[in-house]
């Protein structure tokens, strides 16, 4: 099993669905969830406000910085985005045409790391140095 | 290193004969992706398979001409791959946890040391659609069918594409590392997804034939180890699908296209069109398989865009002469072809069929019509139409784009005889 990042694209300044089109994929999105916890797919899903709502922390120095956001001033953005579990990079794909599909954006899929990425990565960087 | 293989011991494979260097390396190019794929499926490990298929082979290199090949050589190279494997997994005990999953899971068989290697069709066929997933970029994509199934080292696929051999490394690496980090599976894709993964497994192996019988980078105007290549990777996957129409499809295709290969160029390095090649330097043995892979597919009759294609080139291939050549069959293959795909390419190449049927002024009504200002073949069709119609200064321009847009050097020395053989500019 890999945990993936299903995220949906959004552009700005695109136009915007009309009221009836926003409810009915709001509706398919619900019906896309229930689907995905039924099959214990689920980890976790949300859609977000706008990249100007973002705030930044900068907390790495002595003194926190806040700024306001977004992080990176880039016409695409994370809307919002679905955490699932599934077997391969296969099942996942599937997955995600149906959320692109029901939520109506592209989605763009990542792979979580995992512990064992996470021990190889630490070794890869010993040996780097 | 010994070349010469005692006539006495031939045709008798159990007995262990010596090698010699090439010898090895046609078991090599052979059995690579055998290995690979078995290994892969034991470990779950492209980058260990790889390594372990490697070193098997290097010690292949160091024993067969000393103790001659074993009676089976690939299943000696897969038990020598896996054992080194299974020492390195049991030396590293900090193997990560997917790996040691799939060593639990595939290490049971070990009790049968030389087992015979079965199955491993199906691994290879399972390593061809993880090398040409679709969530791969498309040259990364060739470059992991080289390597891992062709078995060609990372310099020879740079070699073949032309770029540096530390770009390809890079390019080869990070594939590898996507397909482990998102999981992509090792697995023929289920019935509703097998059409259109195949048709990329398709595409990717007609790429390198394409590459290799058409450069589009280099000086050379034909890469013959391409084209060898992609027809035995076409080849494996036949034996591999036989019932799918257009795998045969594709290796009919290009087993057609490559028999003519000996009259595509002259010795000046130019092209040389269709209707000028001397068609007895045609191979016969290959237009001879084209065909009967074509006739196969005929009775099939289940076409696709492949199989459409290589019976045209049956057509082709079939006649003494251009003039021999049976026009309206192509004619209607062509039509056919568009009415599946109506792409402005198709559209060209049927263009060409109407002009040789129904004269150029007719072929230049469609391809005026098309809209393909980029791609060279439009501007070299033109050129050739409006050249026959006498239209010289309107050809002399058409063959300028065509030229300008043109980068194998063969084509482009063609198109500057054209270009320079027409009347000089009026005035």
């Amino acid at each position: 099993m890999t945990q993936y990042m299903i995220s949906v694209m959004a552009t700005e300044g695109e136009p915007q669905p009309s009221g009836a089109e926003m409810q009915r994929s709001f509706r398919d999105v619900e019906t896309f969830n229930e689907k995905l916890r039924k099959n214990g797919h689920w980890v976790f899903a949300g859609g977000m406000h706008e990249p100007s709502t973002a705030t930044v922390v900068d907390g790495t120095g002595t003194d926190v910085v806040t700024t306001d956001g977004p992080f990176s001033e880039s016409k695409e953005y994370i809307g919002g985005f679905w955490v699932i579990e599934a077997t391969d990079l296969d099942a996942a794909l599937r997955l995600a045409a149906e959320g692109s599909k029901a939520c109506g954006g592209k989605v763009e899929v990542r792979p979580f790391h995992d512990e064992a990425d996470i021990e190889d990565m630490v070794r890869e960087a010993d040996a780097r140095a | 290193m010994s070349r010469t293989t005692p006539a006495a011991d031939r045709g008798r494979a159990s007995r262990p004969r010596p090698a010699g260097a090439p010898e090895v390396e046609t078991v090599f190019r052979e059995e690579f992706g055998r290995v690979v794929a078995t290994l892969v499926k034991r470990f779950g490990d492209i980058d260990l398979a790889e390594e372990m298929a490697q070193e098997a082979f290097v010690e292949a290199m160091q024993r067969w001409p000393r103790d001659g090949v074993p009676p089976n050589p690939g299943a000696w190279l897969t038990t020598t791959a896996r054992n080194r494997g299974i020492d390195r997994l049991r030396r590293e005990s900090h193997r990560d946890a997917k790996q040691q999953a799939a060593y639990h899971l595939y290490g049971e068989e070990e009790s049968v040391p030389s087992a015979p290697v079965t199955s491993v069709t199906d691994e290879r066929l399972r390593l061809l659609f993880t090398c040409c997933h679709p969530a791969l970029a498309a040259d990364a994509q060739v470059a992991l069918t080289l390597r891992l199934l062709g078995g060609l080292t990372v310099p020879e696929v740079a070699d073949a594409f032309l770029v540096p051999e530390r770009t390809m490394a890079q390019r080869i690496t990070r594939a590898k590392r996507k397909i482990k980090a998102a999981n992509i599976p090792f697995r023929v894709p289920r019935d509703a997804d097998l059409p259109d993964r195949l048709r990329g497994v398709l595409g990717t192996i007609f790429l390198v034939f394409n590459e290799g019988y058409l450069p589009q980078s280099g000086e050379h105007a034909i890469r013959t180890d391409l084209c060898h290549e992609a027809i035995r990777l076409g080849r494996v996957l036949r034996g591999l699908m036989p019932d799918e129409p257009e795998v045969t499809g594709l290796l009919a295709l290009m087993v057609l296209t490559e028999a003519r290969r000996p009259a595509r160029v002259g010795g000046d390095g130019v092209l040389v069109p269709l209707d000028e090649q001397d068609r007895t330097l045609w191979d016969r043995a290959l237009i001879d398989e084209g065909h009967d892979l074509v006739r196969w597919c005929l009775r099939r009759n289940r076409p696709g865009p492949y199989q459409l294609m290589a019976a045209v080139n049956a057509v082709h291939t079939d006649a003494d002469s251009v003039s021999d050549t049976d026009w309206g069959q192509v004619l209607a293959l062509y039509d056919q072809m568009y009415a599946a795909t109506p792409t402005p390419v198709v559209a060209l190449n049927r263009a060409v069929v109407v002009a040789e049927l129904e004269g150029a002024e007719a072929g230049l009504a469609i391809v005026d019509g098309l809209v393909l200002d980029g791609y060279h073949p439009f501007h070299a069709t033109r050129a050739d139409l409006l050249r026959r119609l006498g239209r010289a200064n309107e050809a002399r321009a058409a063959y300028d784009r065509a030229i300008e847009l043109a980068s194998n050097p063969a084509q482009i020395a063609f198109l500057t005889l054209r270009r320079d053989a027409l009347d000089p500019p009026a005035g």
